[in-house]
């Protein structure tokens, strides 16, 4: 249970010693104006008004939070519900934050947006958020991704936005945001940069954080409406750390075990997986201060895991802060173990959920075996697994 | 080694301005980089930055990112600037900046960095992803040790933020003619003349600019309204190219 005896962030965007502003001077003064702007528009009738509008009737909010009995019965432990963020316009959580600061972005009177993307979800959201508002988008993408992620592609080209290829590093989602920085510094005057997760300079991580937590206040309201009482235990996988931030924050000044799910990939003795809080130290990457995948000289190492969306070296500053607290625990489920609870949960329940979330699917199976059958967890489903079918095939070697 | 200041005092004094050339260490490799420095020097550079290689230069376009990925591919970290340093030391006392981004830096421990970075003779360091509300450690021991602090400024800087960074900045203050990243292209217009002015307004600390001067010409016309110019990515694609440096200092020299 976290007592609340300071508000985080800071005014300067601190979450304890985490967090920041590690970016160029260029980009101060905006980073300055977006955060006065959403000051304002938090407190804002109107802006909240209209949020709460798309909310209901483009994002298709409140997502059912639904009882996975077939799930619950096969394991044979704690009573499992899904947050159905899967079934949100879209396909994924990405849409709560990215339909915010599209319209952010149009109150603040900028013509352009650009967002980075892994999985694609993120850049679909905010491809799809600026057809909405009638901005021009462009999107960056890691050339790694593009190919393990290519019907998103084609999702944001049918959107009208501009996908361009990241060809550098390591070609997948921290260069497609250090590309999309570089967009950022040089034509700030009129472009808003989308982030996607509790990641980079203040104010992201807290804003980010403000368009998820939609998802815990409602799951909230409907656990106690479903069960009378509230769960025993909430997981969320972990890339930037939006969905889980989004989830557990509504649930923080209660004394409810949460637990957040990286990606172990092929192991961590492999080296080759995004494990930050297993196998990183503290280090200062692309806006703010965090646990980093890094090498002892401060170069950031290479990550791998099969789900794009959690295939990250950094994590958000809050999940550290949260972590020192014990509010959180943090584990990891490994690509075998992911792959197993995709198709656990097509089977048993007949959702496909996305490779990210099937990372936290995999955590309940071990966590919900162990409590009690009145033991209830809430297990974010953050997205679905459309995008992931044609990569699972060529794992499996099936062609299609 | 001669102080930052005291270089553009003299300069000052003679009616000069400063020519900083950026260079990549280990570009490409620890040797060849000394050998830049040597001429460089002999070119009539007045201060060298020599650049740290990093995995996610996101301040930088491709040609120091591609220099940048060179310089790993050699191995070269920041502990290797720091030796490079000291033996270039042995011959030469032209100042010596070091262009780094924060995380080697923070990870190299910052007060063990200010030591040893002061103690073999490095000048100052220019950290492009660190402002001063987060340099706190890194101001304190440099004033301890006596290492400059290099802030940056740009076109979109406010009178809050000149002040900020006039404050905090010591040897000069790196004035970054474009919004955008190294390698850009220039352009000479009325927000470059009016920030400097605020920046004069706030401090009396030399100013250099640097991002996008590509060639002597536009050297000589940003050295019109500064005490010196950074010349990146042009010198580093020279190197690239196999092209004489020296031959370039001496023209960009000639003309600021
Ligand atoms: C479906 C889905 N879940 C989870 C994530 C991970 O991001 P975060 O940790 O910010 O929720 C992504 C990112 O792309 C995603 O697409």
């Amino acid at each position: 249970m976290i007592k609340k005896t300071k508000k985080v962030p800071d005014s300067r965007g601190h979450f304890g010693r985490y967090g920041g502003r590690f970016v160029p001077e260029t980009l101060i003064p905006a980073l300055a104006e977006l955060e006065e702007t959403y000051k304002k528009l938090k407190k804002d009738k109107t802006f909240q008004q209209e949020l709460d509008l798309l909310r209901n009737n483009y994002i298709g909010r409140p997502t059912p939070l639904y009882f996975a009995k077939n799930l619950t019965e096969r394991v044979g432990g704690a009573k499992i519900y899904l947050k159905r963020e899967d079934l949100c316009h879209t396909g994924a959580h990405k849409i709560n934050n990215a339909i915010g600061q599209t319209l952010l972005a149009k109150k603040m009177g900028k013509t352009r947006v650009i967002a980075e993307t892994g999985a694609g979800q993120h850049g679909v959201a905010t491809a799809t958020g600026a057809a909405l508002v009638g901005l021009e988008c462009e999107i960056y993408m890691g050339t790694d991704d593009m190919k393990r992620q290519s019907l998103n592609v084609f999702r944001m080209r049918l959107l009208g936005a501009k996908v361009t290829e990241v060809p550098t590093g390591s070609r997948t989602l921290k260069d497609a945001i250090n590309e999309a920085l570089r967009d950022w510094t040089t034509n700030v005057r009129h472009t808003h940069y989308v982030l996607g997760t509790v990641f980079g300079p203040h104010p992201y991580p807290a804003m980010v954080r403000d368009f998820q937590s939609v998802i815990g206040t409602e799951a909230r309201k409907q656990i106690l409406r479903a069960e009378g009482k509230l769960p025993d235990c909430l997981i969320a996988c972990v890339g930037g750390g939006s969905n889980s931030i989004g989830l557990f924050c509504a649930f923080l000044k209660d004394k409810i075990k949460m637990i957040g799910v990286e990606a172990g990939g092929l192991g961590i003795e492999s080296g080759k997986h995004a494990a930050r809080f297993a196998g990183g130290s503290l280090g200062v990457f692309q806006g703010c201060m965090s646990y980093l995948l890094q090498d002892g000289d401060g170069n950031v190492l290479g990550t791998h895991s099969v789900s794009a969306g959690l295939d990250y070296a950094s994590i958000g500053p809050e999940h550290c802060y949260l972590k020192d607290l014990k509010a959180i625990e943090y584990t990891y489920a490994t690509d075998d173990e992911a792959l197993k609870a995709f198709d656990l949960l097509s089977r048993t329940e007949g959702i496909t959920p996305a490779l990210e979330s099937a990372h936290a699917i995999a955590e309940t199976v071990n966590v919900a075996e162990k409590m009690p059958v009145d033991a209830i967890i809430i297990v974010n489903l953050s997205g679905r697994g459309d995008k992931d079918v044609m990569e699972v095939a060529r794992i499996k070697g099936i062609e299609l | 080694m001669k102080k930052i200041a005291n270089v553009f005092k003299q300069l000052r004094k003679a009616g000069k301005k400063a020519f900083i050339p950026y260079i990549m260490a280990g570009d490409p490799s620890l040797d060849d980089t000394k050998r830049f420095v040597a001429e460089l020097e002999q070119g009539g550079a007045d201060i060298i930055e020599l650049g740290v290689p990093f995995s996610d230069p996101l301040a930088d376009g491709p040609t120091i990112q591609r220099a940048s990925e060179r310089a790993l591919a050699q191995g070269v970290t920041l502990r290797k600037v720091l030796a490079l340093v000291e033996d270039i030391r042995n011959d030469s006392r032209i100042p010596l900046v070091l262009m780094t981004y924060y995380n080697p830096v923070f990870k190299y421990g910052i007060e063990a960095f200010v030591r040893e970075a002061v103690r073999i003779g490095v000048s100052g360091v220019i950290i492009p992803d660190l402002i001063p509300d987060e340099a706190g450690d890194l101001i304190g021991y440099a004033k301890k040790y006596g290492l400059d602090t290099i802030f940056l400024l740009a076109p979109t800087s406010t009178e809050k933020r000149v002040k900020i960074v006039a404050r905090s900045s010591t040897g000069f203050i790196y004035y970054v003619s474009i919004t955008g990243i190294t390698g850009a292209k220039l352009q000479l217009d009325s927000t470059m003349e009016s920030t400097l002015s605020l920046i004069k307004k706030h401090s009396r600390k030399p100013v250099a600019i640097g991002f996008g001067i590509s060639s002597p010409e536009k050297a000589a016309a940003v050295a019109r309204l500064a005490d010196g110019v950074i010349v990146g990515s042009a010198v580093v694609k020279l190197i690239s190219e196999g092209k004489d440096i020296r031959a370039f200092a001496r023209a960009v020299k000639e003309v600021i």
